[in-house]
Formats: structure tokens, C-alpha cells, sequence
């Protein structure tokens, strides 16, 4: 048994321990905002955070969750209220969507660390994430005007 | 495996996951139109439109939302029509019927840039079609004349300004007769159309409750993947699953048509399982295939003339008499498509029917061909369209591969099953279908005054329509497959003399349409070589173009705004360059200018600068995403990927051997719309072609090299 909590549920899984986190987070758990994209650690969609930390689940085991906090996508926010949700959504950043759950769970720890980041700041903690669509204009954007939403306590 | 099994299995499951969080089953919302009653309380004037009581408008969308953004564009053109609250429309996923046909293509698809154009018509007379039948309800219920009643914001209004809402008109406006004829609005009027609305399927893909294909989930649901062959046309000759069989979770290891399906509990144990299987194959004619070899091939068969596509005077006789001449070999790999969902097909097969969840763009091909598997009749399979993890023509494929394999896994299991199959990224990579490779041999030549006399493009390519069903509608006759050298054989440029011919390759290695499709190789060619004729004749590449382009002013048009947005005249810093391209694709008019600098042999992009011109649009906002993305993807072909084969093997597996250009590699783009009348045309793929030669082109005025080959690879250049 491995015990942890998801978005603040306390979770006590009975599941192979090497089994990566991505795997138990979507198979086991049916959250499946974390997407899976490449396995190796390559692409960042499915970045999730553990005690408050960027890890890339697909290839975290799950032991490595034991007595920790995982954040999913799905724990950002109950209610898209994040200035990163706010600011994904005032510049229509997404379009397949897919690597997107990824890209803010990053950018959420980018923010954290440093609150008003400059260009060179998001190419830095973004650079593990691939968007396909190619919609990274868009995101350096949105990091941007989040950081301004917070800045002036906008949204929460 | 019986079904009570199943069944313990799956309350387990649901017992052991429960420790606060609930499964959900995901099923995303499919419309079920098709058997659907007039209810009280929803009112279906037609096939693409329901309101409800509750004053939600749904738009049934009969395309794919793979990124491009359609689940938002054409609920725009009905809801114009409708005079709909835009804060109330919502969208669907169309079933398969024949009524969501694509008008022009006679069957349910996404591709070659079509839904908005291929929609205007359908989806504004479903709007206003609806629009009248409220309308006629609030009149009858006023006991008024119709022509007196208005429309505004979801709501019938008469001159008095009484006003009944939609929601309220639902069971008064579902006995109405559908007008013979509806009155589209005067685009003057537009109120949505034109706009840059934000897109209707954001918030659900920023909290993960978007559900792709790989995010279905039924409830006796198991997953397989499955051991496919090495080698392109490799046979399962024997396999030894003993190992792999008593491990945890596996439900069944059987053959199906590609290799060894292996099937559990869970995704995680069945690749587990997989790598413990170990099997035999006959490696078949393609064992010995290379890339390498296969391009000296096309360089020799480049050397003696192909099937004629365009002859405009003599091309040849003029090139001996040209003042100066030039001749170039451009090279491009095969491509893979690289959607960020892996490709994956969920199917409940049951004795007398069959469902199927996945992110398709071809949904009629795909249940004829699930249909035809399963043993049953097409009406007794419904295939349900999830969001798609990006598309850019893969998920329509003329044999359905990922469909037809995932009922083959299904069947090979025994009905009832339901099960998903997931494919690896490696699996997706190397599964196929690519972007084919191509070659371009061009001579040309100009006069004493640098004006060109004549241009001979030879192509060397496999041909996508080549034994799919559509090859006959394709071709129409033709001696050639359109689909290679489409944005060659229309080359706008003021010369005399042109021929290109085409050389058809024929090679095991399955190829498709990816994202701009043939334009994904022309455009690169022609525009590098008119950059070259420009180095021959001495003259400035934008000034070369426009001088050749006079007679074709919506090529002028995009040429001259991304050249003036860009400024293009104005100097850049030492070790910095621009470069420009123009081509017309899928009804679009595209240009754009690099700027890349260049550091010890690594290519930057620092900007481009994209003008389009597609006619009347509906979604700037839109149109400005696609041709940001269409422009990175093309920038990604040609700054870093290739695919390549030695003994039949592809040698790369993931994005560290085929890399996506990321954030930090990531221009600034800007996109500038030419407004007009024109007839509306594509906006997801023009964006792509004119990237690569506008790099390669800025890359030349960086370091005086000729790039002739793609990836850009700074060293092999001359």
C-alpha cells in the first residue's frame, strides 16, 4: 500500500510501487487532466507537482509519492479561478489542448519561484514542455499577464 | 476471460481507487441525434442545431475540434444566424450520418483546411432556418404578422417589444413548419462572423476535464497495446509469451493482423508484458531498406524525364539558351506527424454491435472499415468523436489503421469486450503513414537582363492517393498523383517556359497527408530556387518576386504586407538575416519573412513575420493561432526533423530523436489578415509551407550557403 494525498484527498493505494505515478494517477485514480505524451520524460504533458515541486509523472514510480502532496491539474483550482487559468483563458491559449494541463502545472511552479519573470525565465522552465500546436506565443503571453493579474491581486 | 471476472475485476478496481476520489466513467457527451424525439423541452429544427428550455443553444458540429479550432467557427456561423446569446451556444460532436457529410467530399471528414469554407452555407442556413421557425412561433403566439417580429440575443422581439426568449419558444417553435427558403443576413449586420470570439472549449482543457480519446473510460474497460513489426510489411512468424502471460494484470495475448496484442487490467501492465513477449518475425522485402540508399535512388532517377504535369512553351530549349543558369537538387525527409496524444481507439465490441471512441477526422471511412472487421452491418456501429490530441491528417487514415487494428484486438479477445488501445509514443513514431520523402531537381535559367526564361522542376516522391480508395476520385484521369506536386505544378511566377514532371516512387513505406501536404515540400523547393534565380539575376529576392508576380495580386498583396510589416528594407544587425516566401494553398494566399541570426552553425528564428489572405473569414482570432502554429510546425520540419531507415528500421523513437521546436527556440510571430471579399479559404495548413524556404532563405543572407536540404544542417549546405 502507498499512501499520499491527490489535490488534498488523502489516497491509500494498493498498486505495484514502480508503476509510474502518471499511470496510477489516470488508470487508478480517473484523473486524467495529466496526459501522457511521451514516457521518457521528453515532453512535459504529464507534469504534475509533488510538494509543490514540477515532477514528470510518467516517469516518477509511484513509491515516490509515499507521504507526499500531488497536485494534478484538477487541484490548480477548483473553479479555473488560478491567474494562470484566467490569463490561459484571456489569451486563448490552447488549441488541441492536449500538452496543456502540462504547461500550467509548470508555469504555476515558474510563478511561484518568480513572480514577474522575463522572457528568458519562461523559455528556462518551460522548455520541458511541448506544444505541437504550437501555441507558445500565446503562453509566454498568458505567464506574462498572469503574473501582472497577481501582482495587482486580481484574481486569486 | 468471462464476463462475471470481469466484473469482480472491475469492482476491485473501483474499491481499491476509492480512497476519496471517485471513477468516473467517461463518456464524452455524444449527441444522439439520430434517434432523438421532438421532447417538450428541446425543439430540433434540423441536424445541427438543439435548444433547450433552458435557453442552451447546441450546435452539432460535423468536424473535428483537433486543435483548429471549429467547435468555436462554425457554432459562430449559426449562432449569427440565429441571433443566439453567445454566452449560451455550446457544441457537440456530430455521430456518423450522412447528414454531417462534408458538402464537397461527400463523406463525414476534417481535412485539407475545408470546414470553415465547406460550412459557411450549412451552418448559417441551420441558424437562420431555426431562427425562422422561433420566430413563426412568437408570431402565432401574438397572433402578428412574422415580418414584424425581430430577433435579438436569443429572443423574438415584436415592434411593441414584447419578447418571448427562445427557450420559452421551444414547444410553440417545434411544430412549425422549416421555411423553403431562409434570408441570410447582410454581412453588414454580422454581429459574431468576423470577430475575434474566444474560443468556446478553452476552460475544459485548462482543468483537465476535456476528454481526448485516450481519457475514455467504460466500465469493464481494459487496455492493450500491441507488439506491431519491426519492418514495414514484417510478419508475426512465432512468438513465446510464457513470461509475459503469468504476469500481473494480463488478461489475454492474441495475434491480430499488425503483430501481438497484449491485454490487461491496465495500460502500465500490459507495455510491461509486452516487453516480456518475445517473437519471431519475417522481416519480409523491407529488410534491407535505407534512406540513404533510396535518396542516390531518386538522385538517379532525377537524371531522365518523368510523367509530364505542366509544360507551358519550351522549358528546355529556353535553358539552353539562357543567359545564365542554375540548377539545384532539394532534398526533404520522410515526416512524422507527432500529434501530442498517441494515437488510440477505445471500442465495446458486443455480438450485434459496436462502439468506437476516438479522435477521428475521417468517422465515415472509420465505421465502414470497423464495420467491415466486427462482421456487421455499418448502422450497427457507432463511432463517437472525442476531442482530438492534435490531427494534422493522421487520424484520417484511408485504411483506418488505429480503428480497424482496435476492433481486431476486440474481436481477437471475444465478444463482449471493451477494450483501448493505447499506442507508445515510440509505437506512434514508428507506426507509419509519414509525411512521404521527396525530392526536387530544378533547372533554371535568366536572359542577359535577369529576367527568368525558364524554370524544369523533376519530382521524386511516393504518391499518398496511390492504392487508397481515393486514388480514382483523386486523379480524375490524371497520369499523377495531384497531391505531390500540388504547389508546383500552379507556379505563379511570369516564366515563359516551365515543365515539371514527376517521378512516382514506389516504396513499402506507408505515407499520408501531413498538415499542408504536398505544399510541405513545393513551397520549399520553388521559393529557395526563385531565391536562387533573384542570386542570378542580381536583383533583391521581395523585388524579383514582385516584378514576376504582377499578374496575381492576391500573391502580391500578401507579399507586399509581410514585406512591409517585417520592413523588409531596413537594415538588421550584423549576424542577422531575412528571408521571404509566398505560396497559395487550400484557397489561402500566405507570405512570410524570417529573421534568423546564425551561431556557430545553429539557425535561431527571431521573428516572423506571416501575412494571409483567405478571403472572407470568420475567426481572426483563429486565423492568427493557426498561422502562429502553422508556422512553428514548419519551422520544427525544417529546423530539426527526419525521419530515416537503415535495414528497414526507422531509427527514431521519440522527441529526443525527432524534436518539436520548444518555448526557448520559439520566435516572436505576428500575423497580419488582408481584408477582402474574396471567397473564403483554408486557414490550418497555408500557414505551414511558406516557414521553411523563408528560414532557409534568411538563413542564406546570414552565411551566403544554399540550403538544399531539409532539416537545415549548416555544414552540408553550399
Amino acid at each position: 500500500m502507498i499512501a499520499f494525498s491527490v489535490n488534498g484527498k488523502p489516497i491509500d493505494l494498493d498498486v505495484d510501487p514502480s508503476t509510474p505515478l502518471l499511470w496510477v494517477i489516470r488508470d487508478h485514480l480517473g484523473l486524467t487532466g495529466t496526459k501522457y505524451g511521451c514516457g521518457m520524460a521528453q515532453c512535459g504533458a504529464c507534469t504534475i507537482h509533488i510538494d509543490g515541486e514540477t515532477v514528470r509523472s510518467c516517469v516518477a514510480p509511484a513509491s515516490r509519492a509515499a507521504g507526499k502532496a500531488v497536485t494534478t491539474i484538477e487541484g490548480l483550482s477548483p473553479d479555473l479561478s488560478n491567474p494562470l487559468q484566467q490569463a490561459w483563458l484571456e489569451e486563448d491559449v490552447p488549441q488541441c489542448g492536449y500538452c496543456q494541463s502540462g504547461q500550467l502545472m509548470s508555469a504555476a511552479v515558474l510563478l511561484r519561484e518568480k513572480p514577474r519573470p522575463t522572457d528568458e525565465d519562461i523559455d528556462q522552465a518551460m522548455t520541458g514542455n511541448i506544444c505541437r500546436c504550437g501555441t507558445y506565443p500565446r503562453i509566454r503571453r498568458a505567464i506574462h499577464r498572469a503574473a501582472e493579474m497577481a501582482a495587482k491581486g486580481g484574481a486569486r | 476471460m468471462s464476463a462475471g471476472m470481469e466484473r469482480r475485476q472491475f469492482l476491485k478496481f473501483s474499491v481499491a481507487a476509492s480512497g476519496g476520489l471517485l471513477i468516473g466513467f467517461y463518456l464524452p457527451g455524444v449527441s444522439t441525434l439520430g434517434s432523438a424525439q421532438q421532447s417538450a423541452n428541446t425543439f430540433l429544427p434540423n441536424a445541427f442545431v438543439r435548444i433547450g428550455t433552458d435557453e442552451r443553444v447546441t450546435v452539432i458540429v460535423n468536424h473535428s475540434e483537433m486543435g483548429q479550432g471549429v467547435y468555436t467557427s462554425l457554432p459562430m456561423l449559426l449562432a449569427e444566424e440565429l441571433d443566439a446569446d453567445w454566452t449560451k451556444v455550446g457544441f457537440e460532436s456530430a455521430p456518423v450520418d450522412p447528414r454531417y457529410n462534408h458538402p464537397a467530399f461527400g463523406m463525414q471528414m476534417t481535412g485539407g483546411s475545408s470546414s470553415v469554407w465547406s460550412g459557411l452555407e450549412q451552418f448559417r442556413q441551420a441558424g437562420g432556418a431555426a431562427r425562422a421557425m422561433l420566430i413563426a412561433a412568437a408570431a402565432q403566439q401574438w397572433n402578428t404578422d412574422a415580418t414584424t417580429c425581430r430577433t435579438d440575443s436569443g429572443a423574438v422581439f415584436d415592434r411593441s417589444n414584447r419578447k418571448l426568449t427562445y427557450g420559452q419558444l421551444v414547444a410553440a417553435a417545434a411544430t412549425m413548419t422549416p421555411p423553403a427558403h431562409v434570408e441570410l443576413k447582410d454581412p453588414k449586420t454580422f454581429k459574431l462572423i468576423g470577430k475575434p470570439i474566444k474560443r468556446l472549449d478553452t476552460a475544459e482543457k485548462l482543468n483537465g476535464k476535456a476528454i481526448f480519446g485516450i481519457d475514455v473510460k467504460l466500465p469493464r474497460m481494459l487496455t492493450a497495446v500491441v507488439a506491431r513489426a519491426p519492418i514495414f510489411g514484417a510478419k508475426v512468424r512465432s512468438f513465446d509469451d510464457s513470461k509475459a502471460r503469468s504476469m500481473p494484470g494480463i488478461r489475454k495475448i492474441v495475434t491480430v493482423p499488425s503483430g501481438v496484442a497484449v491485454i490487461a487490467d491496465s495500460f502500465w501492465q500490459a507495455k510491461m508484458a509486452r516487453e516480456a513477449l518475445r517473437i519471431e518475425w519475417d522481416e519480409g522485402a523491407m529488410q534491407s531498406f535505407g534512406t540513404i540508399q533510396m535518396m542516390e535512388e531518386f538522385r538517379q532517377r532525377a537524371k531522365s524525364p518523368g510523367v509530364s504535369v505542366r509544360n507551358d512553351g519550351d522549358a528546355a530549349s529556353a535553358l539552353s539558351h539562357a543567359a545564365k543558369k542554375i540548377e539545384a537538387v532539394y532534398e526533404v525527409p520522410y515526416l512524422a506527424h507527432l500529434m501530442m496524444e498517441p494515437l488510440n481507439c477505445v471500442v465495446d465490441l458486443r455480438p450485434d454491435s459496436c462502439e468506437v471512441w476516438t479522435g477521428s477526422q475521417f468517422q465515415t471511412v472509420d465505421r465502414a472499415n470497423a464495420a467491415n472487421v466486427a462482421g456487421l452491418p455499418a448502422e450497427k456501429v457507432q463511432l463517437h468523436t472525442t476531442f482530438l490530441g492534435g490531427g494534422f491528417g493522421r487520424r484520417a487514415n484511408p485504411q483506418s489503421d488505429f480503428v480497424v487494428e482496435a476492433v481486431h484486438v476486440a474481436k481477437a479477445a471475444g465478444a463482449p469486450v471493451q477494450v483501448k488501445v493505447i499506442w507508445t509514443r515510440e509505437d506512434d513514431m514508428q507506426g507509419g503513414w509519414y509525411r512521404p520523402a521527396f525530392l526536387h531537381a530544378i533547372e533554371g535559367g535568366v536572359d542577359a537582363n535577369g529576367n527568368p526564361v525558364s524554370w524544369k522542376s523533376r519530382l521524386v516522391g511516393q504518391s499518398i492517393m496511390a492504392g487508397t480508395p481515393f486514388e480514382a476520385m483523386m486523379l480524375k484521369g490524371k497520369a499523377y498523383d495531384p497531391a505531390s506536386v500540388e504547389g508546383i505544378d500552379d507556379l505563379p511566377y511570369a516564366i515563359p517556359n516551365v515543365a515539371v514532371e514527376y517521378h512516382k516512387a514506389d516504396i513499402n513505406v506507408p505515407v499520408q497527408w501531413l498538415r499542408s501536404v504536398g505544399h510541405s515540400h513545393t513551397a520549399f523547393a520553388a521559393e529557395c530556387f526563385i531565391d536562387e534565380l533573384a542570386g542570378l539575376a542580381q536583383k533583391d529576392p521581395y523585388q524579383f518576386r514582385r516584378e514576376l508576380l504582377q499578374k496575381h495580386p492576391r500573391h502580391l498583396g500578401v507579399l507586399d504586407l509581410a514585406a512591409e510589416k517585417a520592413g523588409w528594407s531596413k537594415p538588421l544587425p550584423k549576424g542577422m538575416g531575412r528571408g521571404i516566401a509566398v505560396h497559395f494553398a487550400f484557397g489561402s494566399y500566405s507570405a512570410h519573412v524570417a529573421e534568423v541570426s546564425v551561431t556557430d552553425g545553429k539557425v535561431r528564428v527571431h521573428r516572423m513575420v506571416c501575412a494571409i489572405d483567405c478571403g472572407q473569414y470568420v475567426n481572426p482570432g483563429i486565423i492568427a493561432a493557426q498561422t502562429e502554429g502553422g508556422a512553428i510546425f514548419g519551422a520544427s520540419a525544417a529546423l530539426y526533423q527526419e525521419l530515416t531507415f537503415d535495414n528497414g528500421r526507422l531509427q527514431q523513437t521519440n522527441f529526443h530523436t525527432f524534436p518539436v521546436m520548444r518555448i526557448n527556440e520559439s520566435p516572436q510571430i505576428e500575423t497580419h489578415i488582408v481584408e477582402n471579399n474574396e471567397k473564403s479559404g483554408g486557414i490550418g495548413e497555408p500557414g505551414v509551407p511558406c516557414a521553411a524556404p523563408a528560414i532557409a532563405n534568411a538563413v542564406f543572407a546570414v552565411t551566403g550557403k544554399r540550403i538544399r536540404r531539409l532539416p537545415i544542417r549548416l555544414a552540408e549546405a553550399v
